[in-house]
């Protein structure tokens, strides 16, 4: 049925369709209106056999979570940010442990400096925690993919982390096609626990492995990602023939026929880089786009078929890991092995930054003239840069640098 | 596609405002997308909100810098932020206020748009003789549709239930017909 609906609301009905049996949440910020939908939902009665667990941090969500998970019950939580920092121990036990719980990140930037807007830090933090990690690049594909994510989770029995940008896609109103629960309910089967809590057969879940088998332990959790290397685009297909559009997948080439330059990215960018596509298009560059949806597992081997003999591939990003650069234009220098074919970085949009169709289009441009540089900060402000790097060289004591940046940023205003 | 950007305060109810147009081109089989400017909102403070309208889908998300139409839910932000920047030539620009346009300062901008791109609307005043609150959003959704025949009252009327059913949905209803006639009677005794 379509409706015109926020991001965030429209994530909590679907998640509700899934018939979750615990949502356990930590209400304050950074957090999403997705739990307070799913609250309401579960308060109205309309998610039978469902309990809303209010609990008192992040890191105690995703505990109540592995243990519902473990006691063999369908478990959802939501956070962002600093939240998911809090998180950390008991995301990386939760994968550990093999338990098929599913979450939203509401994708934000990580402090300090302080800064509740989107980019893809938080998620990045996460990166090698093991779970599963896809990218929505609208309210709709964050609709579906959390349809996906309970199947794929249960399938293999791996954590399966769902990332919608941060108040460009949770806080959107748009129109939404939602899942009937019929439809909902013959795509994705009742929870078949490969592991359980159950006092009639009792196991222990969580030993302490030593030498002797922690290695094969983690290769066989390694061994999970590679599965599902194969089953994304298996789900994918099936979810397309049953709910009629395509959502997910490991990737999505776009206009990528004879393309001179393929730009890549993950989440909700995805749709500014396609209408600068169409736009480049028009005017007879040879550009095309991939949509990374699956960052974790990484799709090497689909990637490496698409950017084989591409002279130019940019990858737009919303990440910066210090020291070396752009996470996902690595990733995929890793997919071109052996093939010398340069990635260019571009990082945009960090902490809310926006990143406008204008600003893509000059480095699209610039990589096709081959004068865009390796690693390009999108309409970075470097005279505040040079001024608050000439202040620091002149005086020991330069002061706190976001506090000193914010005032250059006013005067440079001023004198305008 | 069209693109509107709504300027006004926190607690003007900003936001929902594009919510609630972008709710009406819905109903009219559009696609819509509206968004708030991202912050940390407080009661007051300058808030500015989105809405793009189009008959495919809308893929690109960046604030809208270049509207086609613009609606200034508190003229006292015309003094403090550039409330007017990268209006179309072509564009519309509807004001919640009771003076005229000589009176705000914008007469030279006024004279570059079109005929009937400009309108003045009492909309605080009528949010408060029929809702019994200062909440100029809903009046000045009817205005814009009444002066760019962009959606139907109908749909405003529509969007409106949908998102306030009961007494507060069904008295801003009768709001939103008086700023539509409004506009229309001032559009019409100008022809």
């Amino acid at each position: 049925m379509l409706k015109q609906m926020e991001g965030s609301r429209a994530v909590a009905e679907a998640v509700g369709l899934c018939r979750p049996e615990v949502i356990c949440a930590y209400p304050i910020s950074p957090q999403t209106h997705i739990v307070e939908g799913l609250s309401e939902l579960v308060k109205e009665g309309r998610i039978d056999n469902c309990e809303f667990i209010n609990v008192e941090s992040e890191f105690a969500a995703l505990s109540v979570a592995i243990g519902s998970s473990a006691a063999g019950a369908r478990s959802y939580t939501a956070t962002a940010s600093q939240g998911l920092l809090y998180m950390a121990e008991a995301v990386y036990n939760a994968s550990g442990l093999g338990l098929p719980i599913v979450m939203t990140i509401g994708n934000r930037a990580l402090g300090a400096p302080i800064n509740i807007w989107n980019d893809h830090s938080d998620a990045m933090s996460m990166r090698d925690s093991g779970w599963i990690q896809l990218f929505a690049e609208s309210n709709q594909e964050a609709v579906d993919l959390h349809i996906q994510a309970f199947r794929l989770a249960e399938e293999i029995s791996c954590p399966v982390m769902v990332n919608m940008d941060g108040f460009i896609l949770t806080h959107a109103y748009e129109r939404i096609d939602m899942p009937r629960q019929e439809q909902v309910d013959a795509f994705l089967p009742p929870f078949e626990p490969i592991q359980m809590l159950d006092p009639a057969r009792p196991v222990s879940i969580g030993a302490m492995v030593g030498p002797e088998v922690y290695a094969e332990v983690r290769y066989l959790a390694h061994y999970k990602h590679l599965q599902a290397l194969e089953r994304i685009p298996v789900i994918a297909e099936e979810f397309q023939a049953r709910f009629g559009r395509a959502s997910g997948g490991l990737i999505r080439p776009y206009r990528t026929e004879g393309a001179e330059l393929i730009v890549l990215a993950l989440g909700s960018v995805n749709g500014a880089i396609k209408d600068v596509v169409d736009q480049m298009r028009a005017d007879g560059h040879k550009v095309g786009s991939i949509t990374v949806c699956s960052f974790r597992p990484f799709p090497l081997d689909a990637l490496r078929q698409l950017l084989q003999g591409v002279r130019r591939i940019v990858v737009v990003e919303k990440n910066l890991s210090l020291g070396i650069g752009g996470i996902l234009a690595n990733n995929v220098r890793m997919s071109l092995r052996g093939l010398e074919q340069p990635v260019f970085t571009v990082i945009a949009g960090l902490g809310g930054r926006p990143i406008t169709m204008h600003g893509l289009q000059e480095c699209f441009t610039k990589a096709l003239a081959g004068t865009l540089e390796e690693l390009h900060f999108l309409d970075l402000d470097w005279e505040i840069i040079r001024r608050e790097l000439h202040h620091a060289r002149s005086e020991r004591r330069s002061g706190p640098v976001a506090e000193n940046m914010l005032k250059l940023r006013l005067q440079g205003r001023s004198d305008v | 596609m069209f693109q509107v950007r709504i300027h006004g305060r926190g607690g003007q109810g900003v936001v929902t405002a594009a919510e609630l147009l972008s709710v009406a081109a819905f109903l009219e089989g559009a696609h819509a997308q509206a968004f708030p400017s991202f912050g940390s909102e407080r009661m007051g403070a300058p808030v500015v909100s989105f809405c793009r309208i189009d008959n495919k889908e809308i893929r690109r998300r960046e604030p809208i810098l270049n509207p086609d139409a613009l609606i200034i839910q508190d003229p006292t932000l015309l003094r403090s932020v550039d409330v007017l920047s990268g209006l179309k030539p072509d564009g519309f620009l509807l004001i919640n206020t009771s003076k005229d346009s000589t009176a705000l300062g914008l007469a030279d901008l006024v004279a570059t748009l079109p005929p009937d791109h400009y309108a003045e609307l009492p909309a605080t005043e009528l949010a408060l003789r029929f809702v019994g609150r200062p909440v100029p959003n809903a009046p000045l959704i009817a205005g814009f549709a009444a002066m760019t025949g962009k959606i139907s009252l109908e749909s405003v009327e529509a969007a409106i239930h949908e998102k306030f059913p009961g007494k507060i949905g069904d008295a801003n209803v009768q709001a939103v017909r008086s700023a539509y006639q409004t506009i229309r009677e001032r559009c019409a005794s100008r022809a």
